[in-house]
């Protein structure tokens, strides 16, 4: 029998000549070269497997890192950051001795192809992030984009990712509390599904991702590897869709919940051992992640045995073992004398957990199969040392145009029953509708600590029984402001998220971010990716909240057609008392609406604009960071003191979407009356940054305008929740019936 | 004297943390049981809690209820033992038969969570004593599997012997037949249903109402008076 010989780097050292096929692996000419260059001879097949995924878009951010550094160097001062960027997630002091871990990623490209197990897997990466940093999971959010509602192609899409996040999620039994639901035909072919989760532990149960300590062994546990998601990052992450070549549908991985649940208890239970010298989760880049990131982040070096990997398959190269991206599995580093102890645990989760290897006293990364070696690397030239491009990027040449179509200047309602209509067509259009037939497909009560969620402003989460300490988490991005100006939109995104953790009484503490955007060899993507950054950046430095960490996606486009750029960024806050926490929903009649902040003349990307019109030009609403940080230090006293009952954020539909949404959620309408200085359609359709609406109990009347008054903050009286209708005095009234009939029917309509 | 009450454990499962708060909060001690585990350690009674144990492989409670623990609960529930199965605890209990009839997924093929209203249809059991028969409440609804069925003559049976011990009211989540929420064995003893009153403790959590704790003060007041 013959066959060729194994691609060792002895035989790989001696026959320089043989070419291996780096372009099918997604390298560039001169990404393969480098290769050579730092080997000092030509790459083992299984070398040039690791190199290729970890050098990917996906992997080693070789597009995006120039510009990302910008988190670093503006980060702000805050004593709350126990871990910042470049670990699994980030994480943040809480008080009470509780560390709180958080993060948000994409899972876009795999959830166009195969929206179940695209979004299902999308949850258990994250969970697993938050896993490997020590924490046990407590919740997750799902920011989610499709193309138009009524497309063909959402109706495929959607309801997989919907049934795929619900099925993966409810059976780890994590509450899904909040994240958003947006439809625009420019993500049409290219979803944006984002995942996002949170973890919490104390603090002296902070992870980290590094094997240190000779001898130490590192052992491989959760589900066996497959064939599944072999190439996935390289492949699926890092090229445009295009309809000409063949299906990618075997690159995407299959997740199995039941077994990703079992890691985690028996994670956190060998955690609670302290049987873990360092810990990493498998997901993109599967094995040659996480032996080159432990090995690259310890002290020493490492040994692998490839041959003790439990198969699913066992036709697997080794090549494909270490690129094959099976969900479940993590990576631990355990003394010696802690592995019998570690492996008896997995054990009795029925979890199958094996040594592969050991930390040694060099700095290499050696890998062995059947006695040869075939990988030996510098660890960090694989992990870290990955390709760097100052992408060309230039500002659009019809970015002026875009903004001198100014949406101020589109005709306006003329008449009460005109101005009715709109507001009639704004509240049942598919993104301002209710989500409720998608949020219903997820469990929000499980664990027994969800204070908030869904449709609320942030969800919140209880994290000790006895004080009543909370978290808080809400995620925003506007696609539509980022077009017109994609460093005010990025701003307008944090500044979103930031006051909807205020606005339930929470104290915005720390962001993390998934930039979503086309392809960065577009120079014109290139500088929206390069001043989103640069406005969430500087945003971020003037807030005082630090970045702790996320996820770039690039190439979502199709053909020359990129989406909006889509910076989706999620704040995290804490409050000291969840008793305290402020709902959307009107609680009680009689109480008084006030209006927060300054309502201008803003409708560029608004709503209104989209609905109405089908337009999108001008300019995003103006940003004022010191104005939104006094406006949620107004809200968060306010909870505090007990001064309001309920507090809904203003954003895209304006204020009167707010109030429909509360005075639904309530079951109690509202009399608003315009105020002086304002006509009633900017007054009701604006999206103004830097607003809340919130209900005053009358006892509470003074003591609330004096606050205000004394600090700076525009308030203006605008109404009482009042009957069964929202009636804007002197123009229309529409019945909760028959909003609630419009506004909770549309998404069922086109879905169900 | 308090009541030590069990809370299986099995792969899987995933409010049983919950379960043992609302045992807590009812003022009895909860006491945590293993699945490979036979001994029940004198619990005085058992809660058999919701997830999805063994990832609902095969069917939803069909591996449970092969669990080492499931012998001792099968052989004590028919000895009196109380017994409470919540959603996937309460497909175990049917796959075990110590309940009638079966679960099928959800009509709409959807997983559905909801805050479902109820009506006690049976105050007379070992978990719903503290409630009044035709009592309403709203306990928090989340299953992917909760379409209860059974022959015409089991249902038959169960009305007429009062066994149905909660219906949905207003709307039907799943399509049970019936509007069946929970049933009860013949003796009381043993309970199931799909809601999940252990979500329902607390006024600031969930969905803010506290309509399931008489479940658990319901079982505390029989065991301590017995």
């Amino acid at each position: 029998m013959s066959r060729t010989p194994l691609d060792t780097v002895e035989h790989a050292a001696a026959t320089p000549d043989v070419e291996l096929p780096w372009a099918e692996l997604g390298l560039k000419k001169d990404e393969y070269e480098r290769i050579v260059e730092i080997l000092g001879r030509r790459p083992t097949g299984a070398e040039l497997a690791m190199y290729s995924v970890m050098w990917s878009e996906h992997c080693s951010y070789k597009s995006s890192k120039v510009h990302l550094r910008q988190f670093g160097e503006k980060a702000p001062q805050s004593d709350a950051l126990l871990v910042g960027i470049g670990e699994n997630a980030g994480v943040v002091d809480v008080g009470q001795g509780y560390a709180v871990t958080f993060k948000v990623e994409s899972h876009n490209h795999p959830s166009y192809v195969e929206p179940y197990q695209g979004a299902a897997t999308g949850v258990g990466g994250i969970v697993r992030d938050i896993i490997a940093m020590g924490a046990r999971p407590v919740a997750v959010v799902d920011p989610l984009r499709f193309g138009a509602a009524d497309h063909p192609d959402t109706k495929r899409v959607l309801p997989g990712v919907v049934a795929g996040i619900g099925g993966y999620g409810n059976c780890l039994g994590l509450p899904n509390i909040g994240g958003e639901v947006v439809f625009d035909a420019c993500y049409q072919g290219n979803p944006l599904v984002n995942a996002g989760a949170i973890g919490v532990m104390r603090h002296e149960d902070i992870h980290l991702a590094k094997a240190s300590g000779a001898g130490n062994k590192v052992i491989l546990y959760g589900a066996r590897t497959g064939g599944d998601g072999i190439g996935g990052a390289s492949i699926l992450a890092s090229e445009t869709f295009d309809d000409a070549k063949p299906s990618k549908r075997p690159a995407v991985q299959v997740g199995d919940p039941f077994q990703e649940k079992l890691l985690i208890e028996c994670t956190l239970e060998a955690f609670k051992e302290k049987l873990v010298v360092g810990i990493q989760d498998l997901g993109a880049a599967g094995l040659s992640c996480a032996t080159s990131e432990l090995a690259s982040n310890g002290s020493g070096g490492m040994r692998v045995t490839l041959d003790d990997v439990p198969l699913r398959d066992s036709t697997l190269s080794p090549e494909e073992i270490l690129m094959s991206e099976s969900q479940e599995r993590m990576c631990a580093v355990v003394e010696p004398d802690k592995v019998d102890r570690f492996l008896e645990i997995c054990d009795k989760w029925d979890v199958i957990a094996t040594v592969i290897g050991e930390v040694t006293d060099g700095d290499r990364l050696e890998i062995y199969w059947h006695g040869g070696k075939i990988v030996d690397v510098d660890p960090r030239t694989v992990a870290h040392d990955g390709p760097v491009y100052e992408r060309p990027y230039a500002r659009p040449s019809w970015q002026d145009e875009l903004q001198a179509d100014d949406a101020n200047k589109l005709p306006r309602p003329q008449t009460s029953e005109e101005l009715k209509d709109q507001v009639l067509k704004l509240v049942g259009s598919p993104n301002q509708a209710s989500k409720k037939w998608i949020t219903s497909q997820y469990d929000h009560f499980v664990q027994g600590n969800t204070v908030l969620a869904q449709p609320e402003d942030s969800g919140m989460i209880r994290v000790d029984e006895e004080s009543g300490l909370g978290v808080a988490i809400a995620t925003d991005g506007n696609g539509r402001y980022a077009k017109l100006d994609p460093y005010t939109g990025a701003q307008l995104a944090l500044a979103e998220a930031y006051r909807n953790v205020a606005t339930t009484g929470a104290k915005p503490l720390a962001v993390s971010d998934c930039l979503n955007f086309g392809s960065p060899e577009d120079p014109a993507v290139m500088w929206q990716f390069a001043e989103a950054v640069r406005g969430l950046a500087d945003g971020c430095q003037q807030l005082g909240t630090p970045v702790t960490g996320g996820n770039v996606s690039l190439y979502n486009q199709t053909g020359e057609a990129a989406i909006h750029p889509t910076p989706v960024v999620a704040v995290l806050g804490v409050i000291d008392d969840v008793a305290r926490r402020t709902p959307v929903a009107f609680q009680e009649e009689g109480q008084l609406l006030y209006l927060l902040g300054d309502t201008r003349e803003e409708f560029g990307g608004s709503a209104w604009s989209q609905v109405i019109h089908d337009h999108l030009g001008g300019l995003p609403p103006k940003v004022d960071l010191e104005r939104e940080r006094l406006l949620a230090e107004i809200l968060i006293s306010a909870s505090r003191d007990g001064m309001i009952d309920s507090a809904h954020d203003l954003s895209d539909g304006g204020l009167i979407q707010a109030v429909v949404e509360s005075a639904l959620l309530g079951g109690k309408g509202a009399r608003l009356v315009v105020p002086d200085g304002l006509d009633a359609f900017t007054f009701l359709f604006s999206e103004s940054a830097g607003r809340a609406v919130v209900a005053v109990p009358r006892s509470e009347e003074v003591r609330f305008n004096d606050m205000c008054g004394a600090r700076g903050l525009p308030v203006t009286r605008i109404g009482v929740v009042d009957g069964d209708t929202v009636d804007v005095q002197g123009e229309f009234a529409l019945t909760l019936t028959e909003l609630r009939e419009l506004h909770e029917s549309t998404i069922p309509a086109l879905l169900a | 004297m308090t009541a030590r009450i069990g809370v299986v454990t099995f792969p899987g499962s995933l409010d049983d943390r919950d379960t043992q708060r609302a045992i807590r909060l009812a003022g009895a001690e909860p006491v945590a049981l293993w699945h490979k585990d036979k001994n029940l350690h004198q619990v005085d009674a058992v809660v058999l809690p919701g997830g999805f144990s063994y990832g609902d492989y095969l069917r939803a409670g069909a591996i449970s209820r092969f669990s080492p623990v499931m012998e001792t609960v099968i052989e004590q529930a028919k000895a009196g033992l109380p017994v409470l199965g919540i959603c996937n605890g309460f497909q175990i209990l049917t796959e075990a038969h110590l309940l009638p009839g079966g679960m099928l997924g959800n009509n709409h093929l959807h997983f559905i969570c909801r805050d479902q209203k109820l009506r006690v249809e049976n105050a007379e059991t070992a978990w719903t004593s503290d409630y009044e028969s035709g009592q309403e409440i709203h306990i928090p609804l989340k299953n992917m599997d909760g379409r209860y069925v059974a022959d015409q003559y089991t249902l038959d049976k169960l009305e007429a012997e009062g066994r149905v011990a909660f219906r949905y009211l207003d709307f039907n989540p799943n399509g049970s037949l019936n509007d069946i929420a929970g049933i009860t064995n013949e003796a009381g003893n043993v309970v199931g249903l799909m809601p999940h009153p252990e979500h329902a403790v607390e006024p600031l959590i969930g969905t803010g109402r506290t309509d399931g704790l008489p479940f658990f003060t319901s079982i505390l007041k029989k065991l301590v008076n017995a």
